[in-house]
């Protein structure tokens, strides 16, 4: 798993991001893709697909994995590990504080 | 050489387990033991110098198809790794059963708390005059086919002369010649008794397999030929037979069968009559603490010389042994498939009728070397012999092994017929074969899952993608796994399941849905899931079926929804989408195709091009467009993305084409404008066609109307021209459109509530067989079709166009983009 470094940064708030799905942002030069897990809580990954580029953000999820919509290949969401043999794709913290998703330590 | 190691230190309850042999049996039951965390200090035995290698792979080795590193199983590190002492080389000569300990070659006692026998077996010679050199075993040129050592031995001598003789036609003897042509120019092999393999082959197989062993490879046969003495004086000059004939060579090798390695065991007082007597349990008969498996075991009287037999002996054996004390070894029905020296050959069972009621099919093509023999008792297949073509074979040891129904044409269990093409057995098939062709999966990726410990057909899939595009090879995906399995895959239970993360099948899961009134995919999750694990993979199966059991009562969450059921347009590669309007059953006005002409220009869409479907597909959308782009179009949905009903195709029919007999596009239209959007287990594509021409082509459709002379139509289903191509079953010949509408609606809404989740009609027609559906959607004769008309009106009822949610978001970001096809607004990196 590579948990990658990023700057605090807040993204928006929490209501942006329906339970259950997940939404893109760019932050810097990096496309970062935030879930809400049905359990409440964030989960923050590279947006893009390490296999044909499709958009993570698009998948649909449980509480730990995300399926890429293109080929249906699965990533776990908390360490990055591809269940299927891919690359690993990278993991961010993230958590919410004040009803604001906030990415970073 | 002893190699030992305990990594692990054993405790004070850690028991001594001593192996004796070190063969395929005895390794691989340690390996089995192992897998059970079996908790015991192991120590081997092998008068062999070497790790556990794969005998089979002599055969190649002599062939010169493998080298020696290419056949060992378990090297010396295996050993060391798994903390095992190995002593190779060294013999065991006394078993002393009331002291349990085992006395060495070396004159070393070694104590054990529990004992396995496995010696296998030793290379028989029969009695013949000079064979034995009293000085070095053999006669100088003579070898026995059994070890490394053996082959290494006439590898080297072959070498350097020219002729050889393998005494012995069956199985191995084949192999010997045949490997033995890689080093010799000529080969005879001599056979005592009539025909070849006498023991798996009927006398006329033999005599095609001996016709094709002559004739492809050039090995000269004799038959009939008792080998009665070696010739030559230091070395072999050649063989004399019993009627007096004399063979000369430089190379005898003697492969005229084996015996069980018992002597040892019998002086120690062991219960040995042809082979060393062991229970169900594989214990030794009247031994507590002492098992046998592999080729010395005697089981229910039987001995067995292939090795998928011991894999099953040595799984009781280390079930039993690691505590599981319930198992039993019942014994193994025994098959044979293979190529012997190049040429297809599989055997199984009686290879002749025992009884006057005994069925016994037989083809025979001797031009091509082709023989089949079937014989059948009471509808189950008890014996089957095959030369020269293996190709049903896999499917004749289905059969054989499960005593499975027989086909009423029995001769579709000899040849394949009008199905698919011929099977391809696995085991003919190169490591680097692409299986799948949509996800790019060879047969070795799917083998190397297997060997990893990964046994179901669903496991395997999930791990590689195989058959996750199309499905298509899905049938044969799951004949490599079975024969990577060495037979049959794991018991998969989840192969039941409606979707992989709730465990039922489709009707108690719908039972179960109806019991707790689970309207929501989390409540079914919640309810129905022990440990309530949600599963991202399940969510749209049940989506679907939710929505079709509930219809307007359906609690409809967003993040259930595949990503195209979110934004009501097909995900392309790139991440666009695609917009296809509905265009009922392909007919259009000039007025609707400017209509798309101008948005198509206004949002500069890439590619603009006719769907199989009969519509236009505009290709290549951003999803943050898609809103404004069906405002702008303001035509209902075509739902070219969902598993759903799609289209219905229609020729021109009646109003134009001079063969119509029916109007087509009329009844098309019809019955898209009833069913649209109708969504279901699979996709659903329709046609209609004005004769039986076919231009609509209806008879490979999900479901297709073709108009017949006299004003009546033919309904067919389970039809299919995708990577699966099937030509749809006759549910019934009508009077009226109208009487097509209400059928259709029927079958679909029968096909919604019993298919499995992406099944399509092709699998599922014939998964129910047309005749139970003609009882049921036609007849009625489970009283439930008014019960489907009702459901399907409903359904219909409860249509709305989706692509009129487009004034406000149904969720927060639902046409965000998710990839920077356009540049996000950035959010200010603060630190
Ligand atoms: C050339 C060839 C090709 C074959 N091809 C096929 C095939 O295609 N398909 C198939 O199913 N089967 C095939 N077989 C048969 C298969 O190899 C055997 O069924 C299998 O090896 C038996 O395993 P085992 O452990 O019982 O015996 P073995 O593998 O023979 O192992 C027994 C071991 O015990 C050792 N041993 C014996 N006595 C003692 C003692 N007192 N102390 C210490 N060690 C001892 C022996 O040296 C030997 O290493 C083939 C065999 C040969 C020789
Ligand atoms: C190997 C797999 C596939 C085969 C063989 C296949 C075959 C076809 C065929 C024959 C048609 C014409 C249908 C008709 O005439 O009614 C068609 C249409 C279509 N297919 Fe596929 N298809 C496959 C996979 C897919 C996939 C994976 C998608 C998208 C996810 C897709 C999307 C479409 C669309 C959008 C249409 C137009 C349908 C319409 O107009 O309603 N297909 N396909
Ligand atoms: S799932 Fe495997 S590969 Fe599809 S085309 Fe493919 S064969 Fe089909
Ligand atoms: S199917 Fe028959 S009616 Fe339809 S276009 Fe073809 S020939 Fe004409």
């Amino acid at each position: 798993m590579t948990i990658a470094a990023v700057a605090k940064t807040i993204l928006g708030p929490l209501s942006d991001i329906p339970f259950g799905e997940g939404r893109t942002y760019a932050v810097g030069d990096d496309m970062i893709a935030i879930f809400r897990l049905r359990d409440g809580s964030l989960r923050a990954v590279s947006a893009v697909c390490p296999h044909k580029g499709g958009p993570l953000a698009d998948g649909q999820i449980d509480n730990s994995v995300v399926v890429c919509p293109l080929h249906l290949f699965a990533w776990d969401l908390s360490t990055g590990c591809s269940q299927s043999g891919q690359p690993s794709i990278d993991v961010y913290p993230v958590r919410v504080d004040d009803g604001q998703i906030v990415l970073g330590e | 050489m002893a190699v030992p190691t305990s990594q692990k230190g054993p405790s004070a309850v850690t028991q001594k387990l001593v192996v004796i042999g070190n063969g395929m049996a005895g390794a691989r039951t340690v390996e089995e033991i192992l897998a059970r965390n079996g908790d015991f200090a192991v120590t081997m035995f092998g008068d062999e110098p070497y790790g556990n290698y794969n005998r089979i792979m002599l055969s190649n080795l002599l062939a010169g198809v493998e080298t020696e590193e290419g056949i060992f199983l378990n090297d010396l590190a295996w050993y060391r790794d798994n903390g095992i002492t190995l002593n190779a080389g060294v013999k065991i000569e006394r078993i002393d059963a009331a002291a349990k300990t085992v006395h060495d070659s070396n004159g070393v006692a070694t104590p054990y708390d529990k004992l396995i026998i496995a010696t296998g077996s030793y290379s028989w010679t029969p009695p013949m005059k000079n064979v034995h050199n009293p000085k070095r075993g053999y006669h100088q040129g003579v070898f026995a086919f059994r070890t490394l050592d053996d082959t290494r031995g006439m590898i080297r001598y072959a070498r350097d002369h020219e002729r050889a003789v393998v005494i012995g036609g069956g199985l191995l003897g084949l192999e010997a010649a045949r490997g033995l042509q890689n080093h010799v120019s000529h080969v005879t092999l001599l056979h005592a008794m009539g025909h070849l393999m006498e023991r798996q082959l009927d006398p006329k197989a033999g005599q095609m397999l001996q016709a094709s062993v002559e004739g492809k490879l050039g090995i000269k046969v004799i038959t009939n030929a008792m080998t009665t003495e070696i010739l030559g004086k230091d070395r072999v000059t050649g063989v004399k037979l019993a009627d007096g004939t004399v063979i000369e060579c430089d190379v005898v090798v003697i492969a005229a069968g084996i015996r069980p390695n018992t002597e040892m065991v019998a002086n120690s007082g062991l219960p040995v009559e042809r082979g060393i007597v062991v229970d169900d349990q594989m214990r030794v008969e009247g031994q507590s603490d002492i098992y046998s498996v592999g080729e010395c075991a005697q089981h229910r009287g039987s001995l067995y010389g292939l090795v998928a037999p011991l894999w099953d002996q040595a799984k009781v054996l280390a079930d039993h042994i690691t505590g599981t004390t319930d198992v039993a070894y019942t014994g193994s029905k025994l098959h044979t498939k293979l190529k012997v020296a190049g040429i297809d050959v599989a055997s199984m069972g009686l290879i002749a009728p025992e009884h006057d009621e005994d069925e016994v099919i037989v083809y025979n093509e001797p031009k091509k070397g082709v023989y089949k023999q079937l014989i059948i008792r009471e509808d189950v297949l008890v014996g089957a012999t095959l030369v020269g073509d293996n190709s049903k074979a896999a499917s004749l040891i289905q059969h054989f092994d499960r005593g499975t129904p027989l086909p009423e044409e029995r001769s579709e269990l000899i040849f394949d017929i009008g199905g698919p093409a011929g099977e391809q057995s696995p085991e003919e098939m190169p490591d680097d074969t692409q299986v799948c062709n949509c996800n790019g999966v060879s047969k070795g990726a799917i083998c190397g899952v297997v060997a990893g410990g990964c046994g179901t057909v669903s496991g395997v899939m999930d791990k590689t993608r195989a058959g996750k595009g199309c499905g298509t090879c899905k049938p044969l995906v799951q004949r490599i796994v079975e024969w990577a399995n060495g037979g049959a895959a794991e018991e998969d239970p989840a192969a039941s399941w409606y979707v992989p993360g709730v465990p039922m099948p489709k009707p108690e899961l719908m039972a179960a849905i109806r019991k707790y009134e689970l309207k929501s995919v989390s409540s079914v999750f919640a309810k129905l899931v022990p440990g309530q694990k949600e599963d991202a993979k399940s969510k749209m199966g049940l989506a679907s079926l939710l929505k079709m059991m509930w219809a307007d009562e359906y609690v409809d969450e967003r993040d259930a929804r595949f990503i195209n059921d979110r934004v009501h347009a097909n995900i392309q590669r790139d991440g666009t989408f695609s917009v296809v309007p509905q265009m009922k059953g392909g007919v259009t006005t000039p007025a609707q195709l400017r209509k798309i002409a101008e948005v198509a220009e206004k949002y500069d869409v890439p590619m603009v091009k006719l769907t199989g479907g009969q519509r236009i597909d505009l290709l290549g959308v951003p999803k943050e467009q898609l809103p404004a782009m069906w405002a702008d179009l303001d035509m209902p949905s075509g739902y070219a993305y969902a598993k759903s009903f799609r289209t219905v195709k229609t020729c021109v029919g009646s109003d134009f084409c001079r063969f119509g007999v029916g109007d087509s596009t009329a009844l098309g239209i019809a019955i898209e404008e009833r069913f649209q959007g109708l969504e279901g287990p699979g996709k659903m594509k329709l046609a209609v066609t004005g004769c039986p021409r076919n231009c609509a082509e209806a008879y490979v459709k999900d479901l297709g109307v073709v108009a017949i002379d006299g004003g009546r139509w033919e309904i067919y289903v389970g039809g299919a021209a995708g990577a699966h191509i099937r030509k749809g079953d006759l549910l019934a010949t009508v009077d009226s459109a109208e009487e097509v509408i209400r059928l259709t609606g029927r079958f679909l809404q029968y096909y919604r509530e019993n298919a499995n989740w992406l099944e399509r009609t092709y699998s599922f027609v014939p998964r129910i067989g047309i005749d139970r559906i003609r009882e049921i959607v036609i007849d009625d004769a489970d009283g439930i079709a008014a019960a489907l008309d009702a459901a399907v009106e409903e359904a219909v009822q409860a249509y709305k166009d989706p692509w009129k949610e487009r004034a406000e978001p149904a969720t927060p970001g639902q046409f965000r983009t998710s990839l920077p096809l356009t540049v996000l607004p950035q959010v200010p990196v603060r630190s």
